[in-house]
Formats: structure tokens, sequence, C-alpha cells
């Protein structure tokens, strides 16, 4: 409590504070300004976060692109939405066999991917990705291309997920659960041999630390909060489909977590806000030089990307000075 | 018997129009070390410059023929503008850049061409039907598509395997810093292989077009798909790459032919045609995990 209470005398732990206090109240600041479709983004941008900080725990703290992260969103939305076709409504069904099914899957791409490395690693964790999105196209019980609209899982008693703000607390919550976890992840020896795998992978073998089955285990977890993500998303839209999965989708969550700053704690966070703040903020600034060239946002989002990718490697995160520990 | 011998050609047809997109990727793979994803965006562009010279010239063949260069030229200024910073970077760094010019160029087509897809006629010479056995018809453009595949696919393998350009290419493929350290100029040499790796996968984007239709995005998911071919073959191996292309090409169109009526014996007609492009493409990547696993590198690739 007191080493919180010190970080908050820090710029970086005082923007990371305020950050969570406007996203802990957001749902009382959309009702009081009457601007209910700031909570529907706001939503979106929690289970992103949640999406990017478990692509962060492989990515930025191991080093290794997956460039499939996305498939999460659909095996997870999938699960969910597969279930409640069937009439099966109840979250307490749905929520565990989601994430099951995410963990199996990420066991089993990560047993076969984590053979590979460099380019095949990004390639094969692409490939996986796509096949499940032709699987999920070709359903057609469920919809195939067309994707197919359910209802919100229901926890009875309990909460209501039909209500915009109980659903957008839910969903904080367990933002702030899976960055818990990730900043144990990330502080404990597990999380160091990942970490130190990724600078070099020889000499944490020649120490006698069994790489692979570590990495597997962290691909897992991270597939794991994956599907998370993809149950809320699933029942944010209430609906599913292949879409949900595209590999554009993975590209957007690589853009997150490497526009945030890798393997930060809170760079997955603050590449989702910014993300989602440029998509909402370019199409009206566009708009302004003349009206109909926000369509075209991406013409300038696109060049951005590059400029990042040359010379903004900290992201955001490093915007904010130095890191104490 | 001849159904099949029809559908084996079009796999043919469209392994080797997989192998013109392939054979510019994993040149650049192999040699600078680049993940281009924007190669479909050059597959893209090069249908629709092709689309607007054919429309100026009023002559497919005059305007195909014009769209090379063009296109030669585009890739040129990719590479010096945003790919020539990018070789020393790591993949992350590639991907990255090149995702957000897959955007840009989308968006471009969108900006320029309108959001409508464009279609190019069959050349009216070949839209007749060549007879390949006696009494079984072949569309004409699609044997055209062959031809030049093929002719392309051999010029390239003398090109690598017998000149000057093609030995420095395979230096380059297996140790690129000892080629700079011999006095070769490498900048010049990236560069052409990226230009020439452009006008592949525009002549690819432009013979397909009459076949399907030219519409934003259409390199993407076809860009996946030439990199589990080179993948498959080995990055940076041209044969790799044909090899591959030829097997993904069968598996492809094969799949789509016969596995709707292998399925409807155990399921009912609409779900069976539904399932089988699925499938199909499901059992693409299904060879490509299991190569990958069997040899990590390809088919054909490098193993150190």
């Amino acid at each position: 409590m007191a080493a919180l209470l010190a970080s908050l005398r820090t710029p970086r732990g005082l923007i990371v504070a305020l950050i969570l206090l406007v996203f802990a109240i957001l749902p009382l600041l959309t009702q009081a300004f009457d601007q209910r479709y700031l909570l529907s983004i706001g939503t979106r941008i929690v289970i992103w976060s949640i999406a990017a900080v478990s692509l962060n725990m492989i990515l930025g703290y191991g080093g290794l692109v997956s460039f499939g992260h996305a498939v999460f969103f659909g095996i997870g939305g999938y699960a969910v939405g597969i279930l409640a076709a069937n009439g099966l409504q109840s979250g307490w069904l749905q929520w565990p066999v989601a994430i099951a099914a995410s963990v199996l899957w990420a066991a089993l791409v990560g047993a076969l991917s984590l053979r590979t490395r460099g380019v095949y690693f990004i390639m094969i964790t692409l490939a996986f990705a796509q096949l499940v999105y032709y699987v999920s196209a070709g359903l057609e019980a469920y919809g195939a291309d067309d994707g197919l609209n359910i209802s919100r899982s229901r926890f009875d008693g309990l909460i209501d997920l039909r209500d915009k703000a109980s659903f957008y607390w839910l969903c904080f919550v367990l933002l702030l659960g899976t960055l818990w976890f990730c900043s144990r992840f990330a502080n404990s020896r597990f999380g160091f041999v990942i970490r130190g795998a990724k600078s070099n992978d020889l000499r944490m073998t020649a120490l006698g630390f069994p790489v692979f089955r570590y990495r597997l285990a962290a691909f897992t977890l991270s597939g794991a909060f994956g599907g998370l993500a993809g149950i809320l998303l699933a029942n944010e839209g209430a609906y599913v489909s292949p879409a949900m999965m595209s590999w554009v989708k993975s590209g957007d969550l690589i853009v997150i977590v490497v526009l945030g700053g890798m393997g930060t704690l809170f760079g997955p966070l603050y590449g989702t806000i910014a993300f989602f703040v440029l998509e909402e903020s370019l199409k009206p600034l566009l708009d302004l030089g003349h009206k109909g060239w926000g369509e075209y946002w991406q013409i300038v989002f696109g060049p951005m990307l590059v400029l990042i990718a040359l010379y903004a490697r900290g992201g955001i995160d490093s915007l904010l000075g130095r890191r104490h520990g | 018997m001849d159904y099949l011998v029809l559908q084996m050609l079009n796999g043919v047809q469209l392994g080797l129009l997989m192998f013109l997109l392939a054979a510019g990727l994993t040149l650049t793979f192999g040699i600078m070390d680049l993940v281009n994803l924007a190669h479909g965006s050059l597959y893209m562009m090069g249908a629709y410059i092709a689309w607007t010279l054919i429309g100026w010239t009023d002559s497919f063949v005059l305007g195909a023929i014009l769209a090379l260069p063009a296109t030669f030229l585009l890739g040129i200024a990719v590479e010096a503008v945003v790919m020539r910073r990018l070789y020393a970077r790591d993949h992350l760094d590639q991907v990255l850049a090149t995702f957000g010019l897959i955007l840009f160029f989308n968006e471009l087509v969108r900006v320029i061409w309108g959001p409508a897809g464009k279609s190019i006629a069959v050349p009216q010479f070949l839209s007749h039907t060549v007879d390949i056995l006696p009494g079984v018809p072949y569309p004409a453009y699609r044997f055209a598509i062959i031809a030049v595949g093929a002719v392309v696919a051999v010029l390239l393998a003398w090109l690598v395997a017998r000149t000057r350009v093609g030995m420095l290419i395979r230096a380059g493929a297996s140790n690129r810093r000892m080629i700079g350290a011999l006095g070769i100029n490498i900048e010049l040499l990236f560069s052409l292989v990226f230009g020439l790796g452009a006008v592949f996968a525009a002549l690819a984007g432009l013979m397909a077009a009459p076949l399907t239709s030219i519409k934003i995005g259409m390199g993407d998911d076809i860009l996946i798909l030439a990199f589990v071919i080179i993948v498959i073959g080995g990055i940076g191996s041209i044969k790799g790459a044909f090899v591959a292309a030829m097997v993904v090409g069968q598996i492809d169109i094969v799949g789509r032919a016969f596995l709707p009526d292998f399925l409807k014996t155990f399921m009912s007609s609409a779900a069976a045609s539904s399932a089988a492009p699925a499938i199909s493409q499901v059992l693409v990547y299904v060879l490509m995990a299991g190569v990958l696993v069997w040899r990590p590198t390809g088919l054909f690739g490098q193993r150190n």
C-alpha cells in the first residue's frame, strides 16, 4: 500500500491513477453529460485493453511476435455464441467453456508454433488464426460469414449484463484483475525467465531453464486472457462473426501494444486508448478539412504507423520518462 | 475424368499466379530479411493501374505491358521511401510499418478509384476456348495465364541460376553482409529486387483481374496464402516457392471442386457446398503446420 501511494508521486503513477479513476466512474460521467455513445466506446476500450495486456505478456515481455492473437476474440466469442444459440444462456457455463477452449487452442498452437523462430513464428501463428477464421466462416449452422446474433450471458440474481453500466463495470473489474495478474507475472520468477529468454534464449537454456515449456505456459496464459476478452466482446455487441478474428484485428492488437509501449504494465492501456481516440478523432478532424474526408482516415493513420515503427519504438510509455523498476 | 483434368489445370493456373506473388515475397524475404505485408498492396495496385491504362489505351495487352514498368517505379519508390529504413530493423517493426502501408494503399485506392470494385474484360482474342483434349474445351484466357506464368517462372529460374544478378541474389540470400563486404552495391541490388518483386506481384494481380474482380483489399487475403507458400517452400528459395505454390494451387482448386461431392455423402448439400471452400482453405494451413513441425525452416529452406 505504501509503495502504491509512493508511486502516485511520480508523473507516471499520477497519470495511471487519473486514467483508472476516469475509467472507474465513466458510466457516471457519460450519464451526467448524456453521452451514451461514449460508454460503448469506453466498454470496447476496456475489453481491447484486456486483450492487449494479454498479448503484451508474450509479445512485450517474451518478444514472441504472435500475429494471430485476435483468434482468441473469435474462440471466446464463438464458444459463448454457439452455446447461446443452443439455448444455453448461463454465463456460469458459457464463460468457463470459452476460457477452456481458448486455453486448449493456445496450448495446441503454442506447442506447434514455438518450435519455430522469427518470421516462421509470425507466419504460423497467423496461419492458425486464419484456419479458425475459415472454419468459423464455414459454420453454416451458426451464420457462416454473416455471424450470429446472440443474447448476453446470464448470471441470474448476480448481475444483469444487459444493463450497460453494470456490464461496463464488470469489464473494468476484469481489466483490473488482468493488470494485477500481469504485474504479478512480470515480476515473478516465471516472468523473469520469459523476459530473459527474450533477450537471449540460448543463455537461458544454458542456465538450465526449459525455455520452450516456460514459453508454452506463457502463451497459454495469454490465450486464456485473450479468450476472456473474446467473451466480453461477444457480449458487448451481442453478436459474433468471423470478422472478430480477421487478421487485421490481430494487426491492430500488435499496433496497440507497440504504440503503448512493449513490455510495460500499463503500455497496452495507453495504446488502446490512443488507438481508439485516434480512430474517433481523425474522422472528425479530416471532416473539418473537407466534408467526407473523414471516411479516409486510414490514409493518415497508415503512414502514422510507419512513423511509429521507424521512430517511436518505446511507445507512449517512454514519453512519461524513465521507469523505476 | 475430363472434369478432373480441367480442375487440375485450374489448379496449375492458380498455382502459377500464386508463384508470381510468392516469388517477389520470398526474394525480399530471403535477401533483405524483410517481412513485407504490403506485397499484397502491390498486387492490388498492379490491377488498378492496369485497369486505368487499359481504359486509356483501349487494349488489354498494351495496358498490361505499360502497367508493369509503372508498378516497377511504384515498387522502387516504396522501397526508397519506407522499406530501405526497415532492413536493419527487427521483424516486429517491419510488420508494423508494412501493416501501416496496407491501410494507406487500401485507402489510397478508395480515394483515387472509389469504393466500388472494377472489372477488366477478358481480351477479345482470348475469349474463345481451346480443346486441350479432344472434346474438352478450356478457356483460352486461363490457358494464356498458364503460358505466361510458365514463361515467367522459367525466366526467373534462368535469371536466378544463370546470370550475374541471380548469382548476387543467391549470395545475398545466404550471406547478406558478405556480399556487401565484397564490394557489391547492395542498395542498388535491393532496389532492383524489390522493384522486380513488385512487377511480379502486379503481373499476378492484373492477370487475375478478368477472372475475379478488382477490389480494395484484394491483395490482403491472397497475401497470407503467399506467405503460407513461402513458409512451406522455405524462405528465400525460388524452387521452394514454386513447388509449394503448385501444391497449394492443387489443394485449393481440387478441394473446392471435389469436396462438395464427397461431403454430400454424409451432409446436406447446402452445408456441403458451404463447408467445402472452408475445408480446402483449412487443408492448406494444416499442410503448412505439418511441414513446419517436420522441417521448421520449410521444404527447401536453409537450415542452420
